[in-house]
């Protein structure tokens, strides 16, 4: 190897690492101005979750989750976990969940809350859809609900909003989803499982069903939605309790 | 499985012992080769232990679509679990370590595709892949299989084809080509957002609990490639096959 060689390398060498640097922060910029930076897109796993996230952003913006024939219903799902037992849950459960409430807040003209019924009485989506959990396992059930959308247009949602965080009856769980995925038809606030009513073990009496992404973002007992454009004020700022705990916030994969 | 690979070191004679002066010539591996072998291994070592560690969470298998504590498995891992809902006949939990591994394991997948991708393109290129890794016709005769395999299997010297043997070749060609791109397929299969835009990378594996099955014996398989291909560079000189892999050798050397 001679002098010239190397130094033609050395040159080459470094035109290319100038380009993929230059190249990334052009990357950076455009993926933040186009939404395909999730909020738990730092730290050490971050380009990983980002680029995961982006692909997702890219390829599956309109795509639907896989929908199952009747037939293929589970016979024996798996209810992970056990149902709350504080008072403020079981009060309601004694009173058959006729002061279950869902308030809608944030950004949206109209703020209130809907009761069981009030969400009955909205146009009805049902889908047979997979529950495929990060841990290995999966099911497949019927969840029949309100699509969010729908929620969200009731509720009169402000142009400006970017996200739709929402919250469990039980302290410390709540999630987030981007526009794209609130909005997605696929994306119900459920009450109906295989034919009946949601069961308490599964989530009832209110579930939020997220097909196109692990059951971890399908968080149970849903009571509150807030409609936000901006992440950063919730918990952490990395979009859900999951991603304060490494669990990502934009779990498809 | 790992004789000094190369393209141009292809004078030795073909019956030239390896274990005995005089030593063949240095592997000599391009840049590329050199690169993305080591990328590779140290991507494997990473999707190993975070999926060793995601298996622990459910250390059950299933086939079809659905499969669950509730349903029969396929098999399962004598193993402890990270979750108390998984019935292991071990009285104690494992602790949680999913977040970070699966944060780690799609971060190295998003690391080693492209890699792999970019081998495969330069050895298109390059000829490596027709010329090193496509074994000849005489390299498949059945006499030459079972010759080249007693070879492997009593221990002796393997005979040199110029660069890999005919096993070899296969190998390389069967991880390359099969065990890699099946790897990636029943992967993405398991994603419910990848399934949202090609349903078929499920259906075709008969659902998403046999590829979550094949994905895991698909990893065994590669743990089992990569244990014989470390024995193989250990019986053909482990320091030097390693120099060769890392410096690529030189002519000066060679």
């Amino acid at each position: 190897m001679n002098g010239g060689m190397s130094r033609r390398r050395l040159i080459t060498t470094g035109l290319a690492a100038a380009a993929g640097l230059s190249g990334m922060a052009v990357a950076a910029r455009l993926a933040r101005k186009y939404g395909l930076v999730p909020p738990d897109g730092g730290g050490p796993y971050g380009a990983g979750t980002t680029l995961t996230y982006a692909a997702q952003r890219v390829l599956t913006r309109h795509t639907l989750a896989r929908e199952f024939p009747r037939g293929m219903i589970s016979k024996r799902p798996f209810a992970n976990g056990a149902p709350p037992t504080f008072e403020e849950f079981t009060k309601l459960q004694a009173g058959g969940f006729s002061d279950w409430r869902l308030e809608v807040n944030g950004m949206v003209s109209n703020p209130g809350s809907f009761s069981l019924p009030d969400l009955r009485s909205l146009p009805p989506r049902s889908q047979v859809t997979q529950v495929v959990c990060e841990e290995g396992w999966s099911y497949i059930a019927e969840w029949i609900g309100t699509p969010l959308s729908l929620i969200l247009q009731t509720a009169g949602i402000l142009p400006q909003a970017r996200f739709v965080v929402y919250y469990s009856i039980e302290k410390g769980m709540w999630d987030s989803l981007d526009m794209a995925d609130a909005l997605h038809p696929q994306t119900l606030v459920t009450y109906g499982f295989n034919g009946g009513d949601l069961p308490v073990r599964f989530g009832g009496p209110l579930r939020i069903r997220v097909p196109r992404q692990l059951a971890y973002k399908s968080v149970k007992y849903l009571t509150r939605l807030t409609v936000t454009d901006d992440l950063r004020n919730f918990g952490k700022g990395l979009g859900s309790a999951s991603a304060e705990e490494g669990y990502s916030w934009c779990p498809g994969i | 499985m790992a004789d000094p690979a190369s393209s141009t070191d292809g004078n030795a004679p073909a019956s030239e012992p390896l274990t005995e002066p005089p030593a063949p010539p240095l592997p000599r591996h391009t840049l590329t080769v050199r690169i993305t072998h080591w990328v590779a291994a140290l991507s494997a070592l990473a999707l190993l232990v975070t999926g060793i560690e995601l298996v622990i969470s459910h250390p059950r298998f299933y086939w079809g679509e659905e499969g669950n504590v509730n349903t029969s498995t396929l098999f399962s891992l004598p193993i402890p679990s990270s979750r108390g809902s998984v019935p292991t006949g071990y009285s104690y939990v494992l602790p949680d370590q999913n977040g970070w591994s699966r944060a780690l394991h799609f971060q190295t997948a998003w690391v080693v595709v492209p890699t792999g991708l970019w081998y495969l393109l330069s050895s298109l290129l390059s000829g490596h892949l027709l010329k090193d890794l496509l074994p000849s016709r005489a390299g498949l005769s059945p006499k030459a299989l079972f010759r080249t395999a007693l070879d492997h299997l009593l221990f002796r010297p393997v005979r040199r084809e110029p660069a890999y043997n005919p096993l070899q070749r296969i190998s390389y060609l069967v991880v390359v080509f099969v065990a890699f791109p099946f790897m990636i397929w029943t992967g993405l299969a398991m994603s419910p957002s990848a399934t949202s835009l090609l349903p078929f990378l499920a259906t075709a594996l008969g659902g998403h609990q046999s590829a979550r099955t094949l994905h895991f014996l698909d990893t065994i398989f590669l743990v089992l490639f990569v244990a014989a291909h470390v024995v193989m560079v250990f019986r053909t000189g482990f320091r030097r096959q390693l120099a060769g892999m890392i410096g690529g050798g030189s002519k000066e050397e060679g």
